[in-house]
């Protein structure tokens, strides 16, 4: 089977009250289905690798075929948890190692 | 080389400055170089020259820009005669057919743009995109209709604009992605305002292009135009003097 090739996306969250993990992740999945229906989610593979709520950072993995299905979804977002936010997608890489080196 | 990005529409309200400074610093910090904020005719120059202490302050670029919102044909061939060399960015807001014909064909238009809710009046076909492949006009899609709309309105406008992006493609007509928003909320960078814009259709480069080298293109060519050694297309003035 072809290995599948992931990118990891460094984003940086801004709202008026931060929101939980679950909270963020929820809203991620959410906007994917929202704009690309079930389906189209069931493809990005999308995993959350990192979530620091004091530095509003997060970082996500997902399948490099549906990179910019992610940006567009994640650029969506303008509410999460019921309060005004945007999320901004600050650096995209391969690895992990090269991400967090950034 | 470096693509230098531009938000064409940035709908701050001028008369408060805090918030529409908060706004240009944002979209500085985003990564814009170029912002253009929307003026009536009827806008006095000290709310321009405001805006433009505003822009240097935050390091970015100020585009003036008007956006026309005629009844009629010849009401918009008047406002183009008063406002054209004012402005660097003329927008037309095409509210009927008549309007956006003309609109199409004129050579001092650089936008047009057409209503996101009301998708009749959506006149952006194969007829306006011929018209407007042989002047200079560019195709305007805003994004915060796509980041406010919800369920079927955005069903609906995000098939409209798949349609009018292939047609503007096959035509050559360029087209400019802009953000269309007065709170800093809703701005996004130009890479996901990019990610946006390939919703409706456009591919990475042109997307980017949307946001870059377009709107860029339309900027430089109008400071050109309105610089004093502007001649004709094609020709300026270098240099004057008894040794020429």
């Amino acid at each position: 089977m072809k290995r599948v090739k992931r990118r990891y996306l460094a984003l940086k969250i801004e709202a008026e009250r931060v929101p939980l993990e679950r909270e963020f992740v929820d809203a991620a999945w959410a906007s994917i289905a929202k704009l690309y229906g079930e389906y189209g989610a069931s493809q990005a593979g999308l995993v959350l690798i990192a979530y620091d709520v004091e530095g509003k950072t997060a970082v996500i993995r997902t399948a490099l075929s549906t990179l910019s299905l992610v940006r567009a979804s994640l650029a969506s977002i303008i509410l999460l948890s019921g309060a005004k936010a945007s999320v901004h997608v600050m650096a995209v890489s391969g690895t992990i190692k090269s991400l967090y080196k950034r | 080389m470096t693509r230098v990005f531009a938000d064409l529409h940035l709908c701050v309200n001028t008369r408060d400055s805090a918030a529409s400074s908060q706004t240009i610093h944002r979209a500085s910090e985003l990564g814009y170089k170029l912002v253009s904020v929307p003026f009536w005719s009827e806008t006095p120059e000290t709310e321009i020259s405001k805006l433009r202490a505003c822009c240097v302050d935050a390091g970015i670029d100020y585009v003036s820009r008007v956006d026309l919102r005629p009844k009629s044909q010849n009401d918009l061939m008047r406002q183009l005669r008063k406002l054209r060399r004012r402005f660097e960015v003329v927008c037309v807001a095409c509210e009927n057919k008549e309007v956006a014909r003309q609109a199409a064909k004129d050579h001092r238009v650089d936008l047009l743009s057409f209503p996101s809710l009301d998708f009749r009046r959506r006149f952006f076909d194969r007829a306006e995109a011929e018209l407007a492949s042989n002047s200079l006009a560019a195709l305007e899609i805003d994004t915060k209709p796509l980041l406010v709309l919800e369920g079927p309105s955005r069903i609906r406008l995000l098939s409209n604009l798949r349609r009018e992006v292939a047609v503007a493609i096959e035509f050559h007509v360029p087209i400019i992605v802009s953000s269309g928003v007065g709170d800093e909320w809703l701005l996004r960078k130009p890479r996901e305002m990019a990610a946006l814009a390939g919703l409706t259709g456009l591919g990475s480069s042109e997307a980017l292009d949307a946001v870059s080298k377009n709107p860029c293109s339309i900027v430089y060519r109008n400071r050109g135009k309105l610089s004093s050694g502007f001649v004709a297309p094609g020709i300026r003035i270098i240099r004057e003097g008894s040794d020429c």
